[in-house]
This record gives structure tokens, C-alpha cells and sequence, in this order.
């Protein structure tokens, strides 16, 4: 029992040092951008770009909970969001009336859950069938999702979106924006699906002691293979809301988000050898990459600074819990 | 014989061989010299890199910051000489790149074995860091006229041929370097006792260190190695295309450790040969470079290499888990 208070005091604590940290970003950037940061303009503009990062780093989160990573995820999307516009430009009629419109846009979020849903069980199938390294096993499908999206693409964009699909990416209900709506709404599902159900803990004790799991007569082959499934429909999700937002898709679209997301689920908690994590930490680490993203580009630092600052970050960040644990240990 | 039938190097060297005569079969032009020649040349860049992927795949870790580390040493050793206006021995620009190489190299090893982390993650983030900081502070433009001594070494043949009509292809003498890599990684993991502990650290780090292993100076060995490695790969690599692009490389990684696997090393550490390797590497460039010729178009590469490395992974995979049980 003791043991468990502990975990939840210690974990509570990390929580606790990344608000502090996302705080300080936030104060930081109000005090070197004074007038432009802290604007509502602002605001809503960072409101549509985070989630779609936001949603891939769930993704990853559950991968890296199980002790695993999906390095596909961003070749997922770009999948799904490729089948989508074709769907639009190869199937629909020109000139369709609004209501076939939306009967198409209904087909296109099923077309992109259902084909990310495809693509991660493959990944699950074959790190848990076949016992592949996941990190291999994600390699190879990356290289695959996405060179099955050059194939059908030649390379270039695809364009053609009916102006109705955009409201996915750019509209908004009342204050908040779509994107938001989609991601908080995620979120809350998988708090409850982690926290609730015997199938988020068993992802839990997969992650942090395999074979304990094993012999506690958990199904492991079953949970991996759905958190991959999960994690490609997720990915796919994101698609939707990428191809939506820049009213296109391309098969090397938002390459540098797999950097990303595995930093938000590094910062927000999530340790790489598996077992520990939560939605909310994601949370609090995407708004704190995104308020420095957002700030370094009224800055007008560009995007190889970026990734620089992002790699350092990424380093930074795990020497710093490194510390943080061995303090706990003694 | 029986001996020689169980080797993965053996199978190779016959999935090799059947893939030559099937593409030669459909076009001729696979035998020709231009072909077989531009073949081994193209394999050069990718044998270098995979040499120093095999070492950290054979130690357990995994390296995917090499491209960036190969980039980043090139770029800056190429405009440095520009800059100098340098005309010195070509031994010089290799000196050059490969200290870079090796201090970033000490870098990820350093972080790697002080805080004990994750080596895929780490290097994820060392390579951005590198690569963004040669975009953003160094350069983004491509270097076009390189200095005379590379310019040299890329006409550096060491056999040529006079076609029939007039023109003339040579056996790049890049090749020679990858040869005396080869020889030089095979004697350091067999003969040295570095070598064997890179393969005892794989196998189980913890018996390494009991045994007396200076498990943390191999692990600086290692990195250092792969950054040496990625410094002279990187050289030849601009020579070779006449370039010094910082945006070439990117996405090699994947290929390379498509190569290692394919040619039987082991994920979890402790398994692989140099051999193993050099014959991944062919197999990955004779893929790459005959799906032209066999009516492929190129658009199909990725796909091509995917489903190589997803299958390569899943039989050795499978393999080694039924051998388990």
C-alpha cells in the first residue's frame, strides 16, 4: 500500500514540475512578445495547430506504454488523409448537393479510421505474431504506409476538398475550435479507457513487467495488437483533421511530428521502457511545446532552429527525469 | 556441409545470386559494366554506414543519428576547405570529417551510458539537434564547386574500360576504402578484445561487467566508431555526387538498418557478422537499382524496401523465437 502512495505522490510530482515548467514557457514568451503573445488572435490560431500533434502523441503514448513505439504513425496519417481526398476527387460528382456532400464526409471519417485501423494492426500483428522489435516492425511499415501513398499519389498533393470537409480543421463552436473539440474529447475517452477499464490496466502491467503479465493470464498478443490498432486509427483520425486544415494531402506531409510526439509523451511523462503514463501529462506537454513553437515563430526563428531546439529539448528533458528518479531512489 | 547450409551468410549469398540471374534475365543491361560498376559504387556510402550500424546493433543499441552525424562532418569540413581555398592531400578532408564524426559520436555515448537511457531516443534527438543546427547557423545552401582533391578522388578509378562507343567507365576506387573497412571491422570483432566485448555487452550487460569488461569505454568505442564511420561515409558520399548538400542522407538510416538485419544481425544484440552485413548491403542495393531496369517504376522503391525489411524482420524474428521455445 505504501508502495502505491508513493508512485502516486512521485507521479503526481512529475505532473506537477511540467506545469511548472509549461507556466514558465508561457510567462516567458508573454514577457519577449509583449502585445503579440498574449492576444486572442493568438490564442485561436494555436488552438487549430496543437491538436493534431495532441492526437498523434496519444498514439504514441500508447505504444510507448506497452514498453513499444510507433515510429508509423505520421506515415498512418498521411495514408488515411491521401484515401480520403481521393475519395472526394475520384468519387464525388461535381456539384453534389450539400447532402451528398455530407454523406461523403461521414464515408471519409470511416474511410480514415477504418484504413489507420488496418495499417496498426499489421504493426500490432507483427510485434506480437512474430515477436518483432517494435521499433523495427514500425520502421519497415513506415517506409511501406508511406510508399504505398507515393505510389498512389506520384508524389504530389492531392487537392480538391469540398469547402464544406475544411469546417473539420478550421471551423469552431462558439469559442473553441473543432480540432480542440476532437482532441479534448479524445482525450477524456482515453483517461476513462486507461483508468476504468481491466483493458488500460492490463496495457499498464504489459509494459511494466511483460512476463508478470503473462503469468497473471493476461491475453498480451490481444492488448498489443489493439493499442497498435488504436494507435492507427488515432493516427488516422489525425489525418482527417491535417488533410482538413491545409486543404490537401501529400504523402511527406508534418514528417517532423514523430520527433514531436515522442517528445510530448517523453515531457508529459510517459517512460520509454513501458508502464508508466497518463492523458493528462500529454496535455499539459503538448500546450508547452506549442506555446514555444508559437513563440519561437513570432521570434522569427526558423524551422531548423526549431528541430534544434526540439532534439536539444528532447535530450534535456530525459536527463532531467533521470536525475528526478534517482533522487526518488535513495 | 551440413555446417555451411545453416548460415544465414549462405542463404544470402544464394538469394543474391538467384535475384541477379532473374533481373539479368529480364534485362540485359544488368550484366553490363556500367550497370555492375555503378552498382558497386552505389554500395560503398551504404557498406560504410552499415559497418558501424552492425557494431551498435551487435551491442544491443541502436543508432539513427549517423546520416545527420555523416552530413553535419561533410558540410562543415567541405566549407571550411572552400574557405581555405585548400589543395592539400585528400587525407586531410577524411582526417577532418572523421574527428567531427568521433566527437559527435562521444556525444550520444556520453548521454547514453551516464544516464542510461534509451539509445533510439536519444540519438532521435542528437540527429535533429545536429541536423537543425547545420540548417539553421551553418548553411542551408548546396556547395557545388568542391575542392580539387575530392574532385580527384571522385575520378579515382582503378580499372577502366573503353566502351564501343568511345566512351569510358571505370571501377570507382571508393570501393577500396569499403574493403579495407570491412577487413579492418572484421579483425577489431574477432580478433580484439574490444571486439568481443561489444558482442558480451549484447548478449547480457549486466555478465559483461562482471567479467571485467570496461563496459563504459566500449560503449565510447562504439559511438565514437559509428561517428568515424558516419565522417568518412559522409566525404565519399559528396565526392562521389560531386555536392556537398546538406539536405542529402536523410531517410538513409532506414535503409541501412534494413541491410544489418537483412544480413542476419540480431535486434536484441549479440548476433551478427561482418560478412552478414556486407551481403545485406548488396542485396539492398541490387533491389534499389534493378527495379528500373526489371520495369519497375521508381515510385515503387519504398514500397520495395518496406516489405524487404518487414519480411527480413518477421522470419528472423520468428526464427529466433521458435529456436527459443
Amino acid at each position: 500500500m505504501k508502495g502505491g502512495l508513493g508512485k502516486l505522490v512521485r507521479s503526481e510530482n512529475n505532473l506537477f514540475q511540467l506545469t511548472i515548467i509549461t507556466v514558465c514557457t508561457f510567462a516567458l514568451m508573454c514577457w519577449l512578445l509583449p502585445g503579440t503573445f498574449l492576444t486572442v488572435r493568438n490564442f485561436r490560431s494555436m488552438s487549430f495547430q496543437f491538436p493534431e500533434l495532441g492526437i498523434l502523441s496519444i498514439a504514441m503514448m500508447l505504444a510507448m506504454l506497452t514498453g513499444g513505439i510507433d515510429l508509423s504513425l505520421v506515415g498512418i496519417a498521411n495514408l488515411a488523409s491521401i484515401l480520403v481526398a481521393l475519395s472526394f476527387v475520384k468519387l464525388m460528382p461535381p456539384g453534389s448537393s450539400s447532402g451528398v456532400v455530407i454523406a461523403f464526409m461521414a464515408g471519409a471519417v470511416l474511410l480514415a479510421i477504418l484504413a489507420g485501423s488496418l495499417c496498426g494492426l499489421l504493426n500490432g500483428f507483427l510485434i506480437s505474431k512474430f515477436n518483432v522489435p517494435p521499433i523495427l516492425a514500425t520502421l519497415g511499415s513506415m517506409q511501406l504506409y508511406t510508399g504505398i501513398a507515393i505510389v498512389i499519389t506520384k508524389g504530389a498533393a492531392v487537392i480538391g476538398f469540398p469547402p464544406q470537409y475544411s469546417v473539420i480543421g478550421n471551423g469552431s463552436v462558439g469559442i473553441f475550435s473543432i480540432p480542440l473539440i476532437i482532441f479534448i474529447s479524445l482525450l477524456a475517452v482515453f483517461a476513462v479507457l486507461l483508468r476504468k477499464t481491466n483493458y488500460g490496466i492490463n496495457l499498464y502491467l504489459i509494459g511494466a513487467n511483460m512476463k508478470a503479465a503473462i503469468f497473471a493470464g493476461i491475453k498480451t498478443d490481444k492488448a498489443l495488437m489493439i493499442s497498435y490498432m488504436v494507435g492507427g486509427c488515432l493516427a488516422g483520425l489525425a489525418g482527417l483533421v491535417m488533410s482538413s486544415r491545409t486543404n490537401g494531402a501529400k504523402a511527406d506531409y508534418g514528417t517532423s511530428y514523430i520527433l514531436q510526439s515522442i517528445l510530448v509523451s517523453v515531457l508529459g511523462g510517459v517512460k520509454p521502457s513501458g508502464g508508466s503514463g497518463n492523458v493528462a501529462g500529454i496535455l499539459i506537454a503538448v500546450l508547452a511545446l506549442q506555446f514555444l513553437s508559437s513563440g519561437f515563430s513570432m521570434l522569427r526563428f526558423s524551422n531548423f532552429a526549431k528541430e534544434f531546439v526540439w532534439g536539444c529539448f528532447l535530450l534535456a528533458i530525459m536527463i532531467i527525469n533521470y536525475f528526478t528518479s534517482e533522487r526518488n531512489k535513495t | 556441409m551440413n555446417k555451411i547450409l545453416s548460415k544465414n551468410e549462405f542463404w544470402l549469398f544464394c538469394i543474391l545470386l538467384i535475384l541477379s540471374c532473374i533481373v539479368g534475365g529480364i534485362n540485359d543491361a544488368f550484366w553490363s559494366g556500367t550497370n555492375l560498376f555503378s552498382l558497386f559504387k552505389s554500395s560503398v556510402v551504404m557498406g560504410i554506414f552499415a559497418l558501424g550500424v552492425l557494431i551498435v546493433i551487435l551491442s544491443g543499441g541502436i543508432d539513427i543519428s549517423f546520416p545527420a552525424f555523416a552530413v553535419f562532418s561533410f558540410y562543415i569540413t567541405v566549407k571550411y576547405l572552400l574557405y581555405i581555398k585548400f589543395t592539400g592531400s585528400i587525407l586531410i578532408p577524411f582526417a577532418m570529417a572523421m574527428a567531427i564524426g568521433v566527437a559527435l559520436g562521444l556525444m550520444n555515448a556520453f548521454i547514453i551510458s551516464t544516464f542510461k537511457l534509451n539509445p533510439l531516443i536519444v540519438t532521435l534527438g542528437t540527429g535533429s539537434a545536429v541536423t537543425g543546427f547545420l540548417r539553421a547557423f551553418v548553411g542551408t545552401g548546396t556547395l557545388s564547386n568542391l575542392p580539387q582533391p575530392l574532385i580527384d578522388f571522385s575520378r579515382w578509378n582503378i580499372y577502366t574500360e573503353t566502351l564501343a562507343d568511345g566512351s569510358v567507365i571505370g571501377f570507382s576506387g571508393s570501393f577500396l576504402i569499403l574493403a579495407a573497412l570491412i577487413v579492418i571491422m572484421a579483425l577489431i570483432l574477432r580478433n580484439t578484445t574490444m571486439g568481443r566485448g561489444v558482442y558480451a555487452l549484447g548478449c547480457d550487460s549486466v555478465a559483461a561487467m562482471r567479467a571485467g569488461f570496461p563496459v563504459r569505454g566500449i560503449y565510447y568505442f562504439i559511438y565514437g566508431l559509428v561517428g568515424a564511420l558516419a565522417g568518412i561515409a559522409g566525404i565519399v558520399h559528396c565526392s562521389l555526387i560531386r555536392l556537398a548538400n546538406p539536405r542529402d542522407l536523410e531517410g538513409t538510416e532506414l535503409e541501412v538498418i534494413a541491410a544489418v538485419v537483412l544480413g542476419g544481425a540480431s535486434l536484441t544484440g549479440g548476433r551478427g557478422t561482418v560478412l552478414g552485413t556486407v551481403l545485406g548491403v548488396f542485396l539492398i542495393v541490387l533491389i534499389k537499382g534493378s527495379l528500373i531496369l526489371v520495369g519497375i517504376p521508381s515510385d515503387w522503391q519504398k514500397v520495395a524496401i518496406g516489405l524487404v525489411l518487414i519480411s527480413a524482420t518477421s522470419i528472423t524474428a520468428y526464427r529466433a523465437m521458435r529456436a527459443g521455445m
